[in-house]
């Protein structure tokens, strides 16, 4: 198959494109939710995306906080941003830095105003924007102007044998025409660490890859109760045939293909800044918290292979699902994008899954609708490193 | 194309993954291995669901599954040739 050379994107003030084109409502912290819900409600074709989190946290968990915020504000599949906080000068601080981007946004804080009072002031503001992004057209982009992230989630041998190794001949096939390519789940690797330490472009990015490694666990060696069992791997892990955390581990890595080699290691929530190709994002591998973190670090379209049927997605990233088990692709049809399971048939090549998991990623691109996206799915969840003060 | 029951990922495994609804008791079952396009038989003693595991080969306990060519865990109960291996018998060397 021919790869198109080309999809149809927005073009940011800052040259990077997206695939949507989302006006978001944005709150800075927990108790932010209700405005920001309120203004997504006056506002017909607005995003709030709520969260959990935001308050009196400190040092590195503070740090990730913001970046995954501010990063969210500034992925390019977002046209412009209403931030909402309680106090002011966080609330700046999140303006300030989304504003670096060149799009449109402003921030209003809702202590000595109340809800009501902001609701009606960011409403209007919301109004205005929408309505600006509306007139944003579609422009040919080249195909290295897409940053595709990957995670796989309820995975079973099915992943591994197949939707996972069709991930892989995408990366193969599309790193060469210069794409952004990412992938994570630290914790996951167990098992294969040292196989994935061996796809480092290079001394550095391998020795970054290890100690990222350990350090995750170490953490899980001291905190475990158990061996993990029903966590890691999860009890559809297990319902679905894997066994043990390194037989998912192996079959996780199938997603990064047999050629493409990572040039960085990521903090979570961290954008690429060594150019196009493969990053390894240290993040969890339960799945909404990774593609949020690989969202907010600018990754615009997902591909999420699924054994036993993860129905996850993402308020701003769409989600692309594919699976290779047949009873979920017949009982869970209405979450997969693309079904991959003739594979195990023999009655479709890997080369041929890719292709077609290429061909569904440009359409996608080009404004397909995901099923995600069609079932409401926008889960959105911060990644928190430890308790608050 | 030939039936296939089970596919085996590389010819180092010493387990194979179901790729039918489920093997039947005795059931003589056609393997296809991805690395070298080559086909092995085997007899399933047990009836085994898709996606689950059955052994190549007789297991004691402490020995190594092999999958994808790399050790994914301990045999923790002997495991005959032709049966389920699955977390009653296997366990991580990891956590």
């Amino acid at each position: 198959m021919s790869i198109s050379k080309t999809f149809m994107g927005y073009k940011r003030e800052n040259g990077r494109v997206g695939i949507r084109n989302h006006v978001i409502i944005l709150p800075v912290d927990d108790i932010s939710n209700a405005c920001a819900e309120a203004i997504g409600n006056n506002i017909k074709g607005t995003v709030p995306i709520p969260h959990s989190y935001g308050r009196l946290q400190f040092g590195k968990d503070l740090e990730l906080f913001f970046r995954t915020i501010i990063g969210t504000g500034k992925n390019p599949n977002v046209a412009a941003v209403i931030v909402v906080g309680i106090e002011p000068k966080w609330t700046k601080k999140v303006v300030d830095e989304i504003a670096k981007t060149g799009k449109p946004v402003e921030g209003f804080s809702i202590e000595g105003l109340g809800d009501i009072e902001t609701t009606m002031k960011a409403s209007k503001r919301a109004q205005e924007f929408v309505q600006w992004a509306s007139e944003k057209q579609r422009r040919e982009c080249p195909l290295s102007d897409l940053w595709i992230s990957v995670k796989c989630g309820e995975s079973d041998t099915t992943s591994g044998l197949a939707s996972n190794p069709a991930v892989g001949n995408l990366m193969d096939k599309l790193e060469p025409h210069g794409v952004h390519l990412c992938f994570g789940e630290t914790s996951e690797i167990t098992g294969a660490e040292k196989v994935c330490a061996t796809r480092a472009k290079n001394e550095k990015a391998k020795k970054k890859f290890l100690d990222t490694w350990n350090s995750y666990n170490n953490f899980i060696l001291e905190n475990k109760t158990n061996d993990l069992s029903e966590s890691q791997p999860t009890a559809g892990n297990i319902k679905g045939g894997l066994t043990t955390i390194e037989e998912k581990a192996f079959g996780n890595l199938q997603k990064i293909g047999k050629k493409v080699k990572y040039v960085d290691v990521l903090e979570p929530a961290e954008e690429p800044k060594n150019g196009k190709g493969l990053y390894f994002m240290d993040t969890s591998s339960a799945a909404a918290e990774c593609v949020t973190l690989q969202a907010a670090a600018g990754f615009t379209v997902h591909l999420f292979p699924t054994g036993q049927g993860n129905v996850v997605g993402n308020p701003i990233e769409p989600v692309i699902k594919l699976t290779a088990n047949p009873k979920t692709a017949a009982t869970m049809s209405e979450h997969i994008d693309l079904d991959v399971s003739k594979i195990l048939k023999r009655e479709m090549n890997l080369s041929q899954a890719g292709d077609s998991l290429i061909d569904i990623t440009i359409k996608t691109a080009n404004g397909r609708i995901t099923c995600a996206e069609a079932l409401g799915h926008k889960e959105f969840v911060i990644t928190k490193l430890y308790r608050s003060a | 194309m030939s039936q296939t029951d089970l596919i085996i990922h590389d010819e180092k495994d010493n387990v194979a993954v179901v790729v039918i609804d489920k093997t039947s008791k005795n059931q003589e079952c056609i393997g296809w291995i991805m690395e070298n396009d080559k086909t092995i038989k085997i007899k399933s003693i047990n009836e085994i669901p898709l996606g689950h595991k059955i052994a190549l080969q007789d297991f004691k306990v402490g020995e190594t599954i092999i999958k994808y060519g790399h050790d994914i865990g301990k045999v923790v109960a002997s495991i005959k040739k032709g049966d389920h291996v699955h977390v009653h018998n296997v366990k991580t060397k990891k956590w």
